[in-house]
């Protein structure tokens, strides 16, 4: 770990100030990323801005939803009422992940911008595109058991977020509020916040330098009620997914009215989609349909040699958590 | 007093007894102190600067920037390390520092055998300065092609040819496996994978190098052999043994990884002599996984040949495995096939590569815990081949001698293990069909094995000084890992003293303290609490001497052989109205104290001793086989459509012997039950080919078992005190708890699924699928 200035704050105007006069600085919430990667030299930072005091916390009703704090911790929004109420896969996808006491320490914010549990890019004596561009990417033909296959690239297979969260944010068409360095706001769907690897695997997503993110906000729906999230990993708990599904569904008398599908632990981004949606549309709730949407969700699999088990996995788990929600 | 007789409880003793932990409170406290926190004055640290290739040559090494650092006292490389007495550096090297397990020493020249080998150690006045001013040093490479394991393109098989170090690896034969096997009725053939497992203790290596005059060094050092660290220290530094204290108060674990000297508490006692100051390193996790050993790749092949009815005629055993550049290291799978059951005819065998890997080591039950897989399972294949359950074709190849050597056993509860284990857990309700129990959409399967551990023969010595004022000090150099020694010491000392637990001190982990073993191969409880049972009876032989000198005393002028103690008492035998304290007898004398010493023998040595003792002119008794044995029941339920297996029921009965204490005892078989879950279910390093570099050196990456993986765990005690082991009768239990678990836990998948995986951990991607793994 490098020397490094730190400097709190209590304002996003002093904040994205800090960060405009050095720009290699970095902001930090609950840090349980950042020290991390800091310890083992992965990356470097001179200053990091101490976020915790910004005034952005609270989960509260608002026209376009239910808006989050960035700041919130994990475990706060993953048990809030509201959260359990209107989007059971959100607070699921919270208390999946991690550990409790991780959970207590990671901000909102910070949670949506962890890095990839990649081994090869964990660790600074492997080559790797995403730390270090053109070094390679020896997951390729290495050790991917863990990795992607979805939204792959000859640069990179790793999942840019290894999460859940965003899984379930993703669903459910949340929306992210951004800020930058002259406090001007603007909202960017999740569904375009995430940047497929390409051979640009280091930019993981359109954050602009200095900007912040500081509120997220789910919008009501029938299906964001009746959802879940089901994680498939290889220990019971503080584990990564392998697969793991975000679903919603709206049925009435049998027929699925509008759904909404996302997959964790097989894309290089959280993959929403719209295959399997449009399959459910319309169609009975049965298994059949679930299988057909399975299917189609895991159409365009690219796998490598040891994560060939994900494509039928990633379709299991999607049917089972179509089975859950259906029955629910 | 006679001779020193064996250990009897006393009534209303505490041995046995589920006595919370003596220095709980201290831990829980924060005040009980490990390796890395003496806080010396001027304490310096240290940080590690390690190699990104698995082989190849330092091309350069560049230390200025790392030099300029504020607060940086030093750099060593292998340009200016300080000069070791004797380094381990050859096999001979090696085997003269005795402790020293790998037969290299980073930094004593620029060749690179393994990926992360310590290239440079940096000494400051703050830990975090040293951190920053190790990633400073600039490091170039000539690299060359490594080799990543024994199962490489590039790797060269070989027969170590009893060429192996500690385990010497020769062929074994035991009547003719071959025609036996060409003969038998039925035959099973199996092969079982197994990843590197690392053993991840909590406490990471530690050590504080402290040199309190140019020729004497104290070390604290996180071992779990003070006196082997000790004198492999003095070896190395050519210093005389006494010249080197090695102190290890408390130890977060350690399952074999820290039995062995390794380099990094070389390197920070060397640094700590150059720079004057003491100096303290701590590895971190990464380097956890390149520092202490591992439990070696390996895959091991199984062939059983049978009757109809179940009863084995042929047990061969194949071994391959990865070792090191200097050293041939491999656990003895095949060596427990020899005794666990009634089979004549046996053989073992090794093979090993050579790899850009260091030296493996041992891990709880090193050789019987993965051999005890093969046989458990190929066992269960054989069963399920015949038709029979699995209990079942145990009883019928029941050894009720030593199948290894004809002997009698010292004592084998192993049938009772059986008989109440399969009682608890309901086993005659088990389908003998795999795959057609069901719970909703999971599967359930029942499985079970055997465990089985050696009582290994080893000594140690003890002191004990008791005060008139009706305290005592018990003091050996022996380490408590966290299983729970200071208690269990402290009960036998309580019991043989006739003084309650709070008026006795139990001192350890101190080289200046009388050497005890090191805590390890299931011997620390036997020897210990034997050494320090032998100490005390010392003590009580000298006080009944001075009693029957004493005028003044009830018990003057009786012989010594009439006397016994009675609690805190000396009494004589044939009038128990004739005693006396010994608070009373002391005090009298003019005697603050008084101290015994006791030197134990447990497992073949104290056998030898006995049968000596004991022979009458023209007669021989028999030598006996000492194990302890034990079984494990597992029920797991398994998501056919996810992969997905939870263990949901355990019971383990163990026979070790006598059991010192019921609760720590029950604590160290569910951790090594819970060891054993995460073998077969989620633990392996995985390294790249490539590279030969892990890929998952953190606890993130590797997968120990969580609370959440684990069930209610039922365990019992066949209690029995084996005469023939110890003088406490004590066989042990560390090592045995993990041996069968692995077992237990695939065979329940198996009944579960009806489909045999192979290759470990077991991890959703294998369980689905009906491909064969």
């Amino acid at each position: 770990m490098n020397n490094f200035t730190y400097t709190p704050t209590n304002s996003a105007k002093e904040a994205t100030r800090l960060r405009r006069e050095t720009p290699a600085a970095t902001y930090v919430a609950g840090a349980t990323t950042l020290l991390d990667m800091m310890k083992v030299n992965l990356v470097e930072y001179p200053q990091l801005i101490d976020i915790n005091a910004l005034p952005l916390t609270g989960i509260e009703q608002t026209a376009n939803g239910l808006r989050i704090g960035a700041l919130e911790r994990m475990s706060d929004v993953g048990e809030h009422r509201l959260v359990v109420a209107q989007y059971p896969a959100v607070s699921e996808s919270l208390l999946l992940a991690a550990s409790a006491q991780l959970r207590n320490m990671a901000s909102i914010g910070g949670n949506l911008l962890q890095r990839t549990r990649c081994g090869y890019f964990r660790d600074a004596a492997f080559p790797c595109n995403k730390r270090v561009p053109g070094s390679g990417c020896p997951a390729q033909h290495g050790d991917n058991h863990g990795l992607a296959i979805l939204g792959t690239s000859e640069a990179c297979i790793a999942q840019t977020y290894p999460g859940d969260l965003s899984v379930a944010l993703l669903a459910f068409d949340a929306v992210l509020t951004l800020e930058n360095a002259k406090g001007k706001q603007r909202r960017v769907p999740i569904t375009s916040f995430y940047v497929l690897p390409g051979q640009t695997p280091h930019q993981e997503n359109i954050l602009e330098p200095g900007e912040l993110i500081v509120a997220v906000t789910i919008p009501a729906a029938e299906h964001a009620r009746r959802s879940t999230y089901l994680k498939v990993r290889e220990r019971t708990s503080y584990a990564y997914a392998l697969a793991s599904a975000a679903v919603g569904l709206d049925v009435q008398a049998g027929t699925i009215r509008s759904a909404r599908v996302a997959l964790g632990g097989v894309g290089t981004i959280p993959w929403r989609s719209p295959e399997a949606e449009k399959i459910l549309t319309g169609a009975p709730a049965t298994d059949e349909t679930f299988r057909a949407a399975a299917a189609a969700a895991l159409r365009g699999a690219q796998p490598r040699e040891h994560n060939g088990y994900k494509v039928q996995l990633a379709q299991n788990t999607l049917v089972r958590a179509l089975q859950n929600v259906a029955t629910t | 007093m006679t001779d020193s007789p064996a250990f009897e409880p006393s009534k209303g003793g505490v041995v046995g007894q589920p006595v919370n932990r003596v220095d709980g409170h201290a831990k829980v406290t924060g005040q009980a102190q490990y390796a890395a926190e003496y806080l010396l004055p001027n304490l310096t640290y240290a940080a590690l600067k390690t190699s990104s290739i698995a082989k190849g040559r330092l091309k350069s090494i560049d230390t200025a920037a790392a030099l300029r650092e504020p607060g940086v006292l030093a750099v060593f490389t292998h340009e200016n390390l300080p000069k070791m007495a004797q380094t381990p550096n050859t096999l001979a090297g090696k085997y003269a520092i005795y402790g020293m397990h790998m037969a290299f020493m980073p930094l004593t020249g620029n060749e690179i055998f393994y990926s992360a080998q310590p290239v440079a150690v940096v000494v400051a006045d703050t830990f975090e300065r040293a951190t920053q001013a190790a990633a400073l040093v600039q490091v170039t490479y000539e690299e060359a092609r490594p080799v990543a394991s024994y199962q490489s393109a590039n790797a060269e098989v070989f027969d170590p040819n009893g060429q192996g170090y500690v385990f010497d690896l020769k062929k074994v034969v035991r009547g003719n496996p071959q025609a036996s096997l060409a003969a038998s009725a039925v035959q099973v053939k199996a092969t079982y994978v197994h990843p590197i497992n690392h053993h991840n203790p909590m406490e990471p290596g530690a050590t504080i190098a402290h040199w309190e005059a140019p020729d004497r060094v104290t070390v604290y050092d996180s071992t779990q052999a003070v006196a082997m660290a000790q004198s492999s220290l003095a070896t190395i530094l050519g210093l005389p043994q006494e010249q080197v204290r090695v102190v290890t108060k408390f130890i977060g674990g350690g399952f074999g990884c820290k039995f062995n000297l390794w380099p990094h508490t070389v390197l920070a006692t060397l640094a700590a002599k150059a720079v004057g100051r003491p100096v303290k390193l701590v590895l971190t996790r990464q380097q956890m996984f390149t520092s202490l050993g591992h439990r070696e790749d390996q895959e091991q092949t199984i062939t059983l040949g049978a009757r109809q009815d179940g009863k084995l005629t042929t047990l061969i055993h194949e071994k391959t495995s990865t070792t090191s550049p200097w050293d041939i290291f491999a656990e003895p799978n095949g060596a427990i096939l020899n005794w666990l059951y009634a089979c004549p005819n046996y053989q073992s065998s090794h093979r090993v590569a050579r790899a850009n890997v260091m030296t493996s080591t041992y891990m709880r039950a090193p050789g019987e815990s993965p051999g005890s897989v093969a046989m458990e399972c190929g066992l269960d294949e054989l069963a399920a081949k015949l038709g029979l359950d699995p209990l079942e074709i145990r009883l019928r190849n029941y050894a009720n001698l030593d199948p290894g050597t004809g002997q009698p056993w010292s004592s084998k509860g192993l049938k009772e293990c059986y008989a109440r284990g399969a009682e608890l857990f309901g086993w005659s309700k088990r389908s003998l069909e795999p795959g057609v129990t069901r719970d909703g959409r999971l599967l359930v399967g029942w499985g079970m094995a055997t465990a089985s551990y050696p009582v290994r023969p080893a000594q140690g010595r003890a002191r004990v000084r008791l005060y008139a004022d009706g305290h005592a000090l018990v003091q050996t150099s022996a380490t408590d890992l966290g299983t729970g020694t200071y208690t269990v010491i402290t009960q036998v000392a309580a019991d043989a003293l006739g003084l309650p637990m709070a008026n006795v001190r139990f001192e350890l982990g101190d080289s200046n303290l009388p050497t005890a073993p090191a805590s390890g191969s299931s011997v620390a409880a036997a020897t210990v609490s034997s050494s320090v049972y032998l100490a005390i009876q010392d003590v009580w032989q000298r006080l009944t001497a001075l009693a029957v000198r004493d005028s003044q005393s009830p018990l003057f002028k009786a012989l010594p052989a009439d006397v016994v103690r009675e609690q805190d008492q000396l009494v004589l035998k044939k009038n128990p109205s004739k005693r006396e304290k010994f608070s009373a007898l002391l005090q009298r004398q003019g005697l603050a104290d008084i101290e015994g010493v006791g030197n134990s023998k447990s497992g073949e040595g104290y056998e030898a001793d006995q049968i000596a003792f004991d022979n009458k002119p023209g007669t021989k008794q028999t030598k006996r086989s000492m194990y302890s044995f034990g079984v494990h029941f597992c029920e797991v339920k398994v998501d056919p459509d996810l992969g997905t297996v939870h263990v949901t029921r355990w019971v383990s009965v163990m026979d070790g012997g006598r059991i010192l204490n019921s609760k720590t005892a029950r604590s160290q078989i569910i951790g090594g039950s819970i060891m054993g879950i995460g073998a077969a279910l989620m633990e392996g390093t995985n390294r790249d080919e490539q590279y030969a570099r892990y890929t998952n050196a953190d606890l993130a990456g590797y997968h120990v078992p969580i609370n959440a993986d684990i069930p209610d765990m039922q365990v019992e005690f066949i209690d029995g005190h084996d005469p023939y082991v110890n003088a406490m009768g004590v066989k042990g239990i560390g090592e045995v708890a993990m041996v069968g678990t692995v077992a237990a836990v695939a065979n329940a998948v198996y009944h579960a699924t009806g489909k045999r995986v192979r290759s470990f951990p077991i991890v959703p991607s294998k369980v689905l699928g009906s491909d064969a793994v």
